[in-house]
C-alpha cells in the first residue's frame, strides 16, 4: 500500500494537511463574520445577557481531555496494545459526544430565553459558526466510532496507524478552532 | 474489468486520470458551447438600439448564466482536464495520488453543472449576475427560485474544485518521479500546483459567502440585510476575496500551457525558468491583497483605497516579468507557426492589452468612472477570452495528438486561430469606447442617443465570427476520429515526459518509471534523446479496478440541493443517507492505488 513518495511523507497524511489548511480559511471567514458583527445587534439578547462561561469552560476541558485520550489512543494502536487503544478511542469519542450534549443544552437554553437565528445578528453569527464548528465534531465522534467499531471487531490494528494519526489530526484541529472560537466569543465580550 | 475495459460501466466507474482527463474535457466542452450560445444572443439583442429579442428578465438570466458557466462550468473544468491528463504524465507517474477523489470531483463537477442548469427547466435561471451581490439576491428583491438554484449549484461545484485540489497538490509534491526535482517539474505543473492552492483557500471563502446567504433566504438570518443588522458590503468582501484568487486560477494554467507551447516550437529551453515559476507563486501569494479592487466604488476610504491600488499596481509586475520571459524564449528560436504557437502568440498579445487595461482599473479615479461600464467588460473578455481561452485552445493543439493519438489540422487550425483572433478583436475593443462613452453594463438594452449603436454592432459581429470559429474548431475535432494524421509518440519534438509515451498513453502511462536528470528530459543541446530508465525493470503494471461508489458518493450532492430547492427535508435526508454509505463502502471497499 505504502509507495515511496517525493516528499517521504505519507500521501493521505499530507492531502490531509492541505484539507486542514483548507478548513482553517473556512472558519477564519466564519470568525471574521462574528467579529465585524460584533455589537451590530439591533435587539437583544446580547453576548453579556446569555453567554455562560463557567459552563462552556466545563465544555471545553471536556473537549481539551478528549485531545489528550486521542494522542493516548494512538500511542496504544502504535505499540499495538489493541485493549487501551479502544479505551481511548472511545473515551475520545465519549468526550466529543459530552462536548455535543453540553452544545445542544447550551443551544435550546438560549433559544429558551429569546436568542435563536433569526433574533438578531449575534443570534446568526453565533449559531452558524458554533453550529459549523458542532457539526465538525459530529463528523468527528461519527468517526472516532468507526475505528473503535473496527477495533472491537479486531480489524484496526498497529498497521492502520496512520488511519487513526490522521482522525488524531483532524480531531486536534476542531479542538484548536473550538480554543478560537471559546477565547473569541465567550472570553474577550 | 480492467482499465483498458470499454462500454459505459467502465466510463462510469473508471478511476483512470487520462479517462476522467477525457470526461472533464468534453463536459466542459459543451458546457463551453453552451456558454458561448448565451453569449451570442446577449450579443444578438444588443446588435441595435432598443433590441427586443429578448426580455429583461431572460437578459439577466443569460448574462449570469453566461458568466457563471464560463466560470466554473467550462474555463476551469477545461483546465481540470489538463491537470488531469497532462499533470501525471509530466512528473511520470501511473495515476494522480487518489484515482477515485479524481473521479469524485469530476462526477460532482458534471452533477453540479446539470443541477445548475436544469433551473433553465423551471424558467428559473440564476438572474443576481455571476458576483451574486447582496441584496439583489436577498428573498425581497429575488423571491423566485433563481438564487436557490445558483448558491445550491454553486456549494457543490466548490465541492468538486476542493476534491481535486487536495488530489494534485498531493500528486505534484508526492508522485514525481526519481530525479524530478521541484525545479525541474515543467512550467505547466508548477502552474497547476500554485492553482490548486488558490482553490484550496479561495472555495472556502466563497462557500461561507454561500452559505450565510443560504441561511438568510432559507432560514430568515440577515447576515446581508441592514434591516436586521446585517451588512451587504460583507457579501462583496468574502465574494472578492474568493474571486480575485479565482481570476488567477483561470490565468495560471494557461499561463503555463504558453510556458510549454512557446520552447517547445521555439526549440529553445523557456527564457528564465526559474523567474517564471517565482513570478508564478508570486502571483499566487499577492492575488490574495488585491480583492478590494474590485469594489472601489462601495467607498471604502482612501486608505483602503490607496492599499488596494497600491497591490494591485504591483500585481502587474510578476505579471509582466512573466510576458518579458515569453518574448525572450522567441528570441533568436526556430519559430513554427503551428496553431498551438498561434493561439500561445496571441495569447501575449491580447493578454497584453487585457492588462493594460488592467492597470487602468487600478487607479481608483480611474476606476470610478469605468465601473459597471462595458469597458470592465472589455478587460475581462481580454484575460479571460484573449488569455485564458486562447492558451485552452493553444493546450488542445498541443496535447491534442497526445491525447488522441491524431493530429488536429493545420489549416483549419489557421482558419479557427484567425477568425477567433479577429473576431474577439472586433468583439470586444469596442467595447472599451462604448463603456468609456458610458454604456452600463448588465443592461438590456439601450437607446440611439447614447451613440453606441455602430460600435455594438461590430460587436455583435466580432462575437458571431468567434461562434463560427468555434464551429471550425468542433469540425476540426470530429475529423479527425477517421481523417487526422496519426502522431506518434511526439509530433512537435516536446522536452518533457509526457511524449516519451506512445499516444494515448497505455493506462498505466509508463512501463518503467523514468528517472529525469535535467529540466528538459528529452532534450539535449542537439537533438531529442531517450529518456534514462530506472534501475527496474518493466514488471506487469497493477491497473486498479474501478469504482462505482465516488459516482454514488456524488449524486447524493444533487439530491440534498433538489430536496433544498423544493423544501423537502427527507429528500435532503435521503441524500444524506446516500453520502454516508457511498463514504463508508467507498473508505473499506478493496481498492489499490
Amino acid at each position: 500500500m505504502t509507495h515511496a513518495t517525493s516528499l517521504g511523507l505519507d500521501s493521505r497524511k499530507l492531502a490531509f494537511w492541505t484539507f486542514i489548511g483548507s478548513e482553517c480559511l473556512l472558519f477564519g471567514s466564519l470568525i471574521s463574520t462574528y467579529l465585524i458583527y460584533k455589537g451590530k445587534s439591533l435587539v437583544g439578547p446580547y453576548p453579556p445577557e446569555i453567554l455562560d462561561i463557567p459552563f462552556t469552560s466545563f465544555s471545553t476541558f471536556d473537549l481539551l481531555m478528549s485531545s489528550l485520550w486521542m494522542v493516548l489512543a494512538l500511542a496504544a494502536v502504535q505499540r499495538g496494545d489493541m485493549k487501551w487503544a479502544k479505551v481511548w478511542l472511545f473515551g475520545t469519542a465519549l468526550g466529543g459526544l459530552i462536548f455535543l450534549g453540553g452544545q445542544v443544552y447550551e443551544f435550546s437554553s438560549f433559544v429558551h430565553e429569546g436568542l435563536t437565528l433569526q433574533r438578531n445578528i449575534f443570534g446568526a453569527t453565533f449559531f452558524v459558526l458554533t453550529g459549523c464548528h458542532g457539526a465538525h465534531v459530529t463528523v468527528g465522534v461519527i468517526w472516532l466510532l468507526t475505528l473503535w467499531v473496527r477495533a472491537l471487531q479486531g480489524k484496526l490494528g498497529p498497521e492502520h496507524a496512520m488511519t487513526v494519526e490522521i482522525t488524531g489530526l483532524y480531531w486536534h484541529f476542531v479542538d484548536v478552532v473550538w480554543i478560537v472560537i471559546f477565547t473569541l466569543v465567550y472570553l474577550i465580550q | 474489468m480492467s482499465a483498458s475495459a470499454t462500454g459505459l460501466r467502465s466510463w462510469l466507474t473508471t478511476t483512470d486520470h487520462k479517462r476522467i482527463g477525457l470526461l472533464y474535457f468534453w463536459t466542459a466542452f459543451v458546457f463551453f458551447l453552451v456558454g458561448g450560445l448565451e453569449a451570442l444572443v446577449i450579443r444578438a439583442q444588443l446588435a441595435g438600439p432598443n433590441g427586443t429579442l429578448v426580455s429583461a428578465e431572460a437578459f439577466n438570466q443569460l448574462f449570469t448564466m453566461h458568466a457563471t458557466t464560463m466560470v466554473f462550468l467550462a474555463l476551469m473544468p477545461l483546465t481540470a482536464a489538463f491537470f488531469n491528463y497532462i499533470v501525471p504524465l509530466q512528473i511520470g507517474a501511473r495515476d494522480v495520488a487518489f484515482p477515485r477523489l479524481n473521479a469524485f470531483s469530476y462526477w460532482v463537477f458534471l452533477l453540479g453543472g446539470l443541477f445548475m442548469n436544469a433551473s433553465f427547466l423551471f424558467g428559473a435561471a440564476p438572474d443576481g449576475g455571476w458576483f451574486g451581490y447582496a441584496n439583489l439576491t436577498s428573498k425581497q428583491y429575488s423571491p423566485g427560485l433563481n438564487i436557490d438554484f445558483w448558491l445550491l449549484g454553486l456549494q457543490i461545484l466548490g465541492i468538486a474544485s476542493l476534491a481535486a485540489g487536495f488530489n494534485f497538490i498531493v500528486t505534484i509534491l508526492n508522485l514525481r518521479a526519481p530525479g524530478l526535482k521541484m525545479m525541474r517539474l515543467p512550467v505547466f505543473t508548477w502552474m497547476v500546483l500554485v492553482t490548486q492552492f488558490l482553490i484550496i483557500t479561495a472555495f472556502p471563502v466563497i462557500t461561507v459567502a454561500l452559505v450565510l446567504l443560504m441561511f438568510d433566504r432559507f432560514f430568515g438570518t440577515s447576515f446581508y440585510l441592514p434591516a436586521g443588522g446585517g451588512n451587504p458590503v460583507l457579501w462583496q468582501h468574502l465574494f472578492w476575496i474568493f474571486g480575485h484568487p479565482e481570476v488567477y486560477i483561470l490565468i495560471l494554467p494557461a499561463m503555463g500551457i504558453v510556458s510549454e507551447v512557446l520552447p517547445t516550437f521555439s526549440r529553445k529551453p523557456l527564457f528564465g525558468y526559474t523567474v517564471v515559476v517565482y513570478s508564478g507563486v508570486l502571483i499566487g501569494f499577492m492575488g490574495w491583497g488585491v480583492w478590494s479592487h474590485h469594489m472601489f466604488s462601495v467607498g471604502l476610504g482612501p486608505i483602503a483605497d490607496s492599499f488596494f491600488a497600491a497591490t494591485t499596481l504591483l500585481i502587474a509586475i510578476p505579471t509582466g516579468v512573466k510576458i518579458f520571459n515569453w518574448i525572450a524564449t522567441l528570441w533568436g528560436g526556430q519559430i513554427r507557426f503551428a496553431a498551438a504557437m498561434k493561439f500561445a502568440l496571441g495569447f501575449i498579445a491580447m493578454f497584453i492589452i487585457g492588462g493594460l487595461s488592467g492597470v487602468s482599473h487600478a487607479a481608483p479615479p480611474a476606476d470610478l468612472q469605468q465601473t459597471d461600464t462595458y469597458y470592465v467588460v472589455a478587460h475581462i473578455h481580454y484575460v479571460l477570452f484573449g488569455g485564458t481561452v486562447f492558451g485552452l485552445f493553444a493546450g488542445m493543439y498541443y496535447w491534442w495528438p497526445k491525447m488522441t493519438g491524431r493530429l488536429l489540422d493545420e489549416r483549419l487550425g489557421n482558419w479557427h486561430f484567425w477568425l477567433t483572433f479577429i473576431g474577439m478583436n472586433l468583439a470586444f475593443f469596442p467595447m472599451h469606447f462604448i463603456g468609456l462613452l458610458g454604456m452600463p453594463r448588465r443592461i438590456y438594452t439601450y437607446g440611439p442617443e447614447l451613440g453606441v449603436s455602430t460600435m455594438n454592432l461590430v460587436s455583435t459581429i466580432g462575437a458571431f465570427l468567434i461562434g463560427i470559429a468555434a464551429l471550425i474548431f468542433v469540425y476540426n475535432m470530429w475529423r479527425t476520429r477517421r481523417h487526422g494524421a496519426v502522431a506518434g509518440d511526439d509530433p512537435w519534438g516536446g522536452a518533457t515526459l509526457e511524449w516519451s509515451i506512445s499516444s494515448p498513453p497505455p493506462p498505466h502511462n509508463f512501463d518503467v518509471i523514468p528517472t529525469v536528470a535535467s529540466r528538459l528530459p528529452r532534450w539535449s543541446a542537439t537533438q531529442l534523446k531517450a529518456i534514462p530508465e530506472g534501475a527496474e525493470t518493466a514488471a506487469p503494471v497493477h491497473v486498479p479496478a474501478g469504482s462505482w461508489w465516488p459516482l454514488i458518493a456524488a449524486s447524493s450532492l444533487p439530491i440534498m440541493a433538489t430536496g433544498a430547492i423544493g423544501r423537502m427535508l427527507p429528500v435532503v435526508l435521503a441524500g444524506v443517507a446516500i453520502l454516508i454509505v457511498g463514504i463508508y463502502r467507498w473508505a473499506y471497499e478493496p481498492f489499490e492505488a
